[in-house]
């Protein structure tokens, strides 16, 4: 072969990566496409940290009953609506004397619950029915897309209390009302960019190597789509947090005594006056939460951006 | 050169046996035809259709470098793709190498992609911007049922080959490559099933000059050493007189003139073809202006003008090309290698410059 044809590397290049090994096998590690996300990650040191706070959060949920200073329903008629550090009871006390942080800490299991597995749900759902009417196009994209605006076409919390009225109350059909909610605006990401991806001349490459449909799927347009579906997705997780505490709010949720941060905002509203702050106590979990969420969202999404 | 992974044999898959002899074209188009309906109104209806490829048929000699000229629009990428049968073809059917292709006793289409590749156009969207380009070469064989670490060895293997070095390519995506770069691996790519034939799609055209030179000579040294057969779709000529043994030439989805490349670009025939070539000579090659090479834009393909669908831009034009569409044959009598499509080169035609018909008794 001539010398000429050979571009030369860049100088920077062959120093990053080192005299290429002597051996038979491969010269250069291959990083997959995670492993380069990854790799960004590392050295974004504001995402991480808000990624260790969804894990504190998460943790202090799982491990409420070591947590917690007292049982979260035990009320007591002496200690209503107590201040900030008022004894042990930290966060003070709600409107029957139940400790505000133990409440805080138990509720945090149903609603990490309600902002994540109806997000992880939808993700499939409306990811599987994006990607397919993306990809096909035609008739089946309109018959799937034209079902999906008629959920996309009302206000989602209009539509999550149409539906968790119809429903009725209850974790269960919290979850799906929320699932069903957040199904559509998920389903449309994944079709815009399915759609995108099938245009492009490398899909039809692998058409012309003779691959299946699957097999293209699943190496081709799967890998596009999957990451600004998941930074979608992670966005969402605060929403559906949001919209789970308002059902709950509107008496549409979980009932009365199980500890829950929209419930809890919702009961303690009346008593604002008295104890403002302790009354933002739930309020302040769910801030906090939303906004870990959406900045570890953002952070995924400069860190998944190939070209970033 | 990559000595130790040659050690290990070169596993590439086997290239498809010659089935039908030296004698055999490779492909034989027959009446290739693809409109785009146009939709529009209120239920979406078909309104209209662009005549993208229309009535088309050519053969592709084995071991020749069939070049394909034409102006931007005229339909070279759709016929490429029905090649491929990427698209669904209207009308028509394509014969590989003696054998119909798509049908019961024929070849089957994966048995086609095993044979015929294609590098296509835009090199930007052709590769995966979230593969290695190491892994999206290695894809095809993989495919064809090949196992994982011989189809990667297949691919740095074919890296090199191309002219990049797999150690420093091999796991680099598309956005971190050149343009030159990205068009050897498109290229290595399309050779990783070691086809018989290769389609390329404006292989060079977005490729400055020295770069185009290089890759213009790769593709030589790769035709001999693979023994390739290729049909080359260009818009410039010079690339297409320089790598082409015949030369097919393409207006608003038809062929208006095919044979051999000396005899097109001496004695071009078909006077669309002459307009082409004579642009070409007037500027200067060394001052490279583009001048579009013909006055008046082509016409639209949605409703193409009736007869000769070059009339409208012909300095020739009679009332005979509006009535009659010029059938592609050969001219004044001449052999078969050199067909046109135009009234003038047909005797009794109608036209006044045309020979007058022979006599028949
Ligand atoms: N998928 C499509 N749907 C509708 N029309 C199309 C489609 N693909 C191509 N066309 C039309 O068909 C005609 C031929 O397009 P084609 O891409 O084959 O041209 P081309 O000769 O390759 O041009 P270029 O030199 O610019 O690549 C054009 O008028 C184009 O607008
Ligand atoms: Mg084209």
């Amino acid at each position: 072969m001539s010398g000429a044809l050979v571009e030369a590397p860049p100088a920077a290049d062959a120093r990053a990566q080192g005299v290429p090994a002597r051996e038979a096998e491969p010269a250069t590690r291959v990083r997959g496409y995670w492993g380069n996300v990854w790799q960004r990650l590392r050295y974004d040191y504001a995402t991480l940290f808000f990624l260790f706070v969804i894990l504190l959060i998460v943790a202090s949920a799982v491990f409420a009953p070591l947590l917690s200073p007292f049982d979260p329903n035990k009320a007591s008629m002496a200690h209503r609506l107590k201040p900030l550090f008022y004894h042990d009871n930290i966060l003070g006390t709600d409107e029957q004397g139940r400790d505000i942080l133990s409440r805080i800490l138990y509720g945090g299991r149903t609603s990490l619950l309600m902002g994540i597995v109806p997000v992880v749900a939808a993700t499939f759902v409306g990811g599987l029915f994006g990607v397919v009417a993306g990809y096909a196009g035609g008739r089946l994209n309109t018959i799937i897309m034209r079902s999906m605006d008629v959920f996309f076409a009302f206000p989602s919390v209009l539509l999550a209390v149409a539906i968790s009225g119809s429903l009725g109350g209850g974790m269960v059909n919290q979850l799906i009302t929320l699932t069903v909610v957040l199904t559509p605006p998920l389903c449309r990401v994944a079709e815009t960019s399915a759609s995108q991806i099938r245009s492009m001349d490398f899909v039809d490459a692998a058409r012309a190597s003779g691959a299946s449909t699957v097999s293209i799927l699943l190496h081709h347009v799967l890998v596009n789509v999957v990451s600004p579906v998941l930074v979608y997705a992670s966005t969402l997780v605060s929403a559906s947090i949001l919209l789970a505490s308002g059902l709950s709010f509107l008496g549409l949720g979980v009932s009365p005594p199980t500890p829950d941060w929209g419930l809890m905002l919702s009961t303690l509203r009346e008593a604002i006056y008295v104890r403002p702050i302790v009354c933002a106590m739930p309020g302040v979990a769910i801030l906090l939460t939303s906004i870990a969420f959406n900045l570890v969202s953002d952070g995924l999404r400069q860190a998944m951006d190939v070209k970033a | 050169m990559n000595t130790e992974a040659q050690g290990a044999a070169a596993p590439m898959l086997d290239q498809p046996a010659d089935r039908g002899g030296r004698a055999q074209p490779m492909l034989i188009a027959q009446g290739l035809k693809r409109y785009f309906p146009i939709r529009g109104g209120l239920l979406n209806r078909r309104v209209a259709e662009v005549k993208a490829v229309d009535d088309v048929s050519f053969t592709v000699l084995k071991g020749e470098t069939l070049g394909v000229v034409g102006e931007s629009g005229c339909g070279k990428s759709t016929l490429a793709r029905l090649l491929m049968h990427l698209l669904v073809m209207d009308a028509g059917s394509l014969i590989f190498d003696g054998d119909p292709v798509g049908t019961e006793q024929g070849l089957s289409l994966r048995d086609l992609r095993r044979n015929l590749q294609m590098v296509f156009q835009d090199s930007y969207s052709s590769l995966n911007p979230r593969l290695p380009i190491e892994e999206s070469i290695a894809y095809s064989p993989r495919v064809h049922g090949m196992e994982r670490g011989q189809a990667k060895r297949i691919a740095r293997e074919l890296l090199q080959r191309v002219g990049l070095r797999p150690e420093y390519f091999g796991g680099r995506y598309p956005h971190e490559l050149s343009g030159g770069q990205k068009q050897r691996v498109n290229i290595a790519r399309a050779l990783a099933l070691n086809p018989r034939m290769l389609i390329l799609d404006e292989a060079v055209s977005a490729l400055d000059k020295s770069v185009e030179a290089q890759v213009l000579n790769l593709l030589g040294e790769l035709k001999r050493e693979f023994n390739l057969t290729y049909m080359f779709i260009s818009h410039d000529l010079h690339v297409v007189q320089y790598i082409s043994d015949r030369v097919m030439v393409m207006y608003l989805g038809q062929v208006v003139e095919f044979g051999p490349v000396d005899t097109i670009y001496a004695q071009p025939r078909h006077p669309y073809t002459a307009a082409l070539l004579e642009c070409r000579l007037v500027v200067d090659p060394a001052g490279r202006i583009d001048t579009p090479p013909l006055v008046g834009d082509p016409p639209n393909p949605i409703n193409p003008p009736s007869g000769c669908r070059f009339r409208t831009r012909c300095p020739h034009a009679e009332t005979v090309c509006e009535r009659t569409v010029p059938a592609l044959g050969a001219w004044n009598g001449n052999t078969a290698a050199h067909l046109v499509a135009c009234h003038m080169a047909h005797p009794g035609s109608g036209h006044s410059r045309a020979a007058p018909a022979p006599v028949v008794h």
